[in-house]
């Protein structure tokens, strides 16, 4: 037993040791390591594309973004990953706040206009997605839903509501509320929301599924969900509404970085670059139907053209910003 | 079997090399605890006071109201499940046990996702009763949501732990009481029961910590605990703070509630003292109970076992005809699985033996310190104790970051008191003057475990080494986080499709993750009855 112990840890770990991740030089490297906050069924066929187009392997970390942003955050100069792909600006905010994020070259930055990349040039939008109305197609008519996000306090949609107040996307949107409308419309509306009985949920997938089933008839949630499950159930009782030039209807971005520690700043740039290329934003918009954030690419015909949307003047990587937000929903009783 | 004080042992002195293999796997353990300081006192005096007040007070009732409710509920379901797969003539027992044990490799989150879509308000049950007038049922969401799904998911810990201590119990003393004239049901009651007491409370005491950690069931019920707001601390600000205290809160919770049931454990020995060797269970006859008994196993392997697998293939159904379903990826992530799941298990087994060893035999400072320490780490959220291996991992093993074996550690951290509860329960059933009869005759103290107590410990090693494989089956955050990079494992591919909402593309692995577990479970049923062929048949009820 005394001996055994010792030599069967090391064979184990020098059986795993054949895991690891083997160091390239700089100059040709052979694979990269790309820690994305998005799921594998969103963006692992683009990435695929890439492997294809340029031999450099990819060696993908799927996860939670809050949590590969924390471990990023933990990991500070030993991370592994050599980019960071993230749902929200948030959890980028929340890295280039610690310097962590390479300063990114003109070429890139200037591709995707200001409105969505990092004011100091750490981490670009990848794609936009709206916030909408997800509503049950049986119980509701698209000439019932509101104008505006403001108007589901009524009685009309008393019980009837439901919302992920724990989501990053829909924290941005109370954020984006509170600069637009200021901070006492935002409080009003949330505590009127919650007095009007609407369900709290864990997230915009969850969501989704109980307005399909009737459960609630009405979710506030990002628009590429529905697409997702229409996808896999095309007979989903459930339809978009998109809400035009109404903060409820702000468009969100998902980006990714490079860091700082990666030793393939060169290759990972490339990546960056192929990500926010015509060739991958097309298919972000025709397969994904998700907002391009580049001007040479148009949105899917099946959506409602981006400028119709609300895209206010609010920096969702601030993370003081954030923070406000999150003291106001922790006030209110949400979180 | 005798109710003598356990003094013989505690004067014994304590193996320099078992001691020390304890006190360093006990150490190895509180890594996490460390990580949860540095982090905790970064908050400073004004912000810690501002948690432990607003946040921790109130999340100590409703995290231990639930806590309880479940274990009540998982020990009344396990204990029995234990009982009637094991030591009556339930028709096709093994069959039984496996199939009831199988709900330990549903992950809470996709049980969670299941019983809404079956039994939310306007889920599957209510669409077949709304001929009756049923517009809604009653909420799922909230504490009922969640300890249902708790209860379903946990009581096989129980029932492994009680299960292994059943079929090593001495059938003497029964068989003793039967020539006294005592009915079934007295002798259950008077014989049996307090014989298990050790393995119940290990098994209650594995559901209890289940519940203290679990994020998935708790998140989709919508029920506030302990893990839900640590998570939400991360998820909103990146706030590693607050969770940290958050986090050591929990532990301390935690090592109370586990030096109560030690506490009430203790005091009196459970081996069979008469020479011979082990004897075949014995029997009971379940007459008129028969059906009611094979009704209620069926019961609860609908609702745990059949109610996912009708949900999984529903999905996969839907997305099949909408041709939306890619079945071959999760073959790769099944093999991941395996992988994860063995090198973890091994680990498990290795770090738990001696520490088992140590606190069933030994008494004092050392064997309960130890025997506490390997719990510290079990009741913490998945995310919280990878992120401290993510912190001391980049720093003092850059070489071990980020492989399988890293992941392994992981794992050990997680679940090393499933196995060392399995062990240790075992081993307590050993009676120490067969060891000492080995020494006598010359063997030395390796050798003598190696031959004596390691077989004599065979049940408990085969229930330990399945619990801790199966949960490790279906682990999440931690496996997220520390994996390699590109490695997937059937619980990751659930997760993934979910939170893209792509239901139909869960099924598949999650499936797959319910067939894989039948496997070793089948391995561990077979193991178990090598030592009982031929035998079961004559002494059924007898006497």
């Amino acid at each position: 037993m005394k001996r055994l112990l010792p030599i069967a840890i090391a064979s184990i770990l020098s059986a795993c040791a054949g895991q690891t991740v083997p160091t390239t030089p700089e100059e040709k490297p052979q694979s990269l390591t790309v820690y994305s906050g998005r799921s594998e069924e969103l963006v692992g066929p683009i990435l695929e594309a890439f492997e294809k187009k340029s031999g450099i392997d990819l060696k993908i970390k799927y996860a939670d973004t809050a949590e590969l942003a924390s471990t990023i955050l933990e990991e500070k100069d030993g991370s592994p990953a050599d980019l960071f792909l993230a749902q929200d600006a948030g959890a980028l905010g929340a890295l280039q706040k610690e310097g962590l994020f390479e300063k990114l070259p003109a070429p890139i930055t200037s591709r995707v206009p200001a409105k969505f990349r990092s004011a100091s040039d750490s981490w670009v939008g990848v794609t936009g997605r709206a916030r909408v109305l997800v509503y049950n197609t049986q119980r509701q008519k698209a000439s019932d839903m509101p104008r505006s996000v403001l108007e589901l306090t009524q009685a009309q949609y008393k019980g009837k509501v439901g919302w992920a107040p724990t989501n990053g996307s829909f924290q941005s949107f109370v954020t984006a509320l509170r600069k637009v409308k200021g901070e006492s419309v935002a409080r009003q509306w949330l505590e009127g929301m919650k007095a009007n009985g609407t369900k709290s949920y864990e997230k915009n997938s969850a969501i989704v599924k109980a307005v399909g089933a009737g459960e609630i008839e009405i979710g506030l949630v990002n628009h590429y969900y529905l697409v997702e499950i229409k996808k896999e159930d095309p007979s989903i009782k459930a339809a978009n509404h998109f809400f035009e030039g109404d903060v409820g209807g702000l468009v969100n971005v998902s980006g990714a970085g490079v860091l700082k520690s990666s030793k393939k700043t060169q290759a990972a740039l490339k990546l960056l670059e192929y990500l926010i290329s015509d060739e991958a934003q097309e298919k972000f918009a025709n397969a994904e139907f998700e907002y391009p954030v580049v001007e040479t690419v148009q949105a899917s015909s099946e959506l409602p053209a981006l400028d119709t949307l609300s895209q206010p003047d609010v920096d969702l990587s601030d993370l003081d910003d954030l923070k406000g937000t999150l003291e106001l929903l922790q006030e209110v009783g949400l979180l | 079997m005798s109710f003598s004080r356990k003094s013989d042992s505690s004067r014994e002195h304590i193996p320099v090399a078992l001691a020390a293999s304890g006190v360093i796997v006990a150490g190895l353990t509180v890594i996490p605890i460390v990580y949860l300081v540095l982090r905790g006192v970064e908050m400073g005096s004004a912000g810690i006071a501002d948690v432990l007040t607003s946040d921790a007070t109130r999340l100590v009732l409703r995290t231990l109201s639930l806590g309880f409710a479940v274990t009540v509920s998982s020990v009344t379901l396990g204990v029995g499940a234990a009982w009637l797969t094991s030591r009556t003539d339930l028709p096709r027992r093994k069959f039984w046990a496996v199939l009831l044990s199988l709900p330990l490799v549903v992950p809470s989150y996709l049980a969670g996702f299941v019983f809404i879509a079956a039994l939310g308000p306007r889920g599957a049950l209510q669409k077949w009763l709304e001929p009756f007038g049923v517009a809604e049922l009653p909420s799922i969401y909230g504490f009922q949501g969640a300890w249902l799904v708790l209860t379903l998911i946990t009581y096989p810990y129980v029932m492994v732990t009680v299960r292994a201590a059943l079929m090593g119990l001495d059938p003497s003393l029964e068989e003793a009481a039967a020539t006294l004239g005592d009915s079934g049901r007295a002798r259950a009651l008077r014989i049996v029961l307090p014989q298990l007491r050790p393995s119940i409370m290990a098994g209650a005491l594995l559901v209890m910590l289940y519940v203290l950690h679990d994020f998935g069931a708790v998140s989709l019920m919508r029920y506030d605990t302990f893990t839900r707001a640590i998570y939400t601390s991360y998820q909103g600000s990146f706030d590693r703070g607050r969770a940290a205290l958050l986090s050591l809160v929990l532990v301390t919770i935690a090592l109370l509630v586990v030096s109560l049931g030690a506490r009430s454990g203790r005091r009196t020995s459970y081996h069979r003292v008469h020479s011979g060797s082990r004897k075949a269970p014995y029997y009971e006859c379940l007459g008129r109970w028969k059906i009611p008994a094979v009704l209620a196993c069926t019961v609860i392997a609908v609702l745990s076992v059949a109610l996912p697998l009708a949900v999984c293939s529903y999905w996969m159904v839907v997305a099949l005809r909408a041709g939306a379903l890619d079945v071959s990826s999760p073959f790769a992530a099944g093999w991941g699985s395996f992988l994860a799941s063995g090198t973890g298990t091994a680990l498990c087994l290795i770090a738990a033996f001696p520490l088992a060893l140590l606190t069933a035999r030994y008494r004092g400072i050392v064997p309960t310190l130890a025997g506490r320490a390997v719990f510290s780490s079990y009741a913490l959220p998945g995310v919280v104790v990878a992120l401290s291996l993510v912190f001391f991992g980049t720093r003092a093993a850059p070489w071990m970051y980020q492989t399988v074996g890293m992941l392994a550690f992981a794992y050990l951290l997680l679940f090393l008191p499933q196995a060392v509860g399995a062990i240790r329960a075992s081993l307590v059933q050993v009676n120490p003057s067969i060891f000492e009869a080995a020494l006598t005759l010359g063997r030395s103290r390796t050798a003598a475990i190696g031959t004596v107590v390691l077989p004599l410990a065979r049940p408990g090693l085969v229930g330990g080494a399945a619990l801790v494989f199966l949960t490790i089956m279906k682990e999440l955050p931690a496996t997220l986080i520390l994996a390699p990079p590109g490695f997937s494992t059937l619980a990751t591919r659930v997760w993934g499709a979910t939170a893209a909402a792509s239901f139909g593309a869960a099924a598949v692995p999650a499936v797959l993750l319910l067939l894989l577990s039948a496997v070793p479970l089948g391995a561990m049923m077979a193991l178990e009855s090598r030592g009982e062929a031929g035998r079961s048949s004559a002494r059924r009820g007898i006497l």
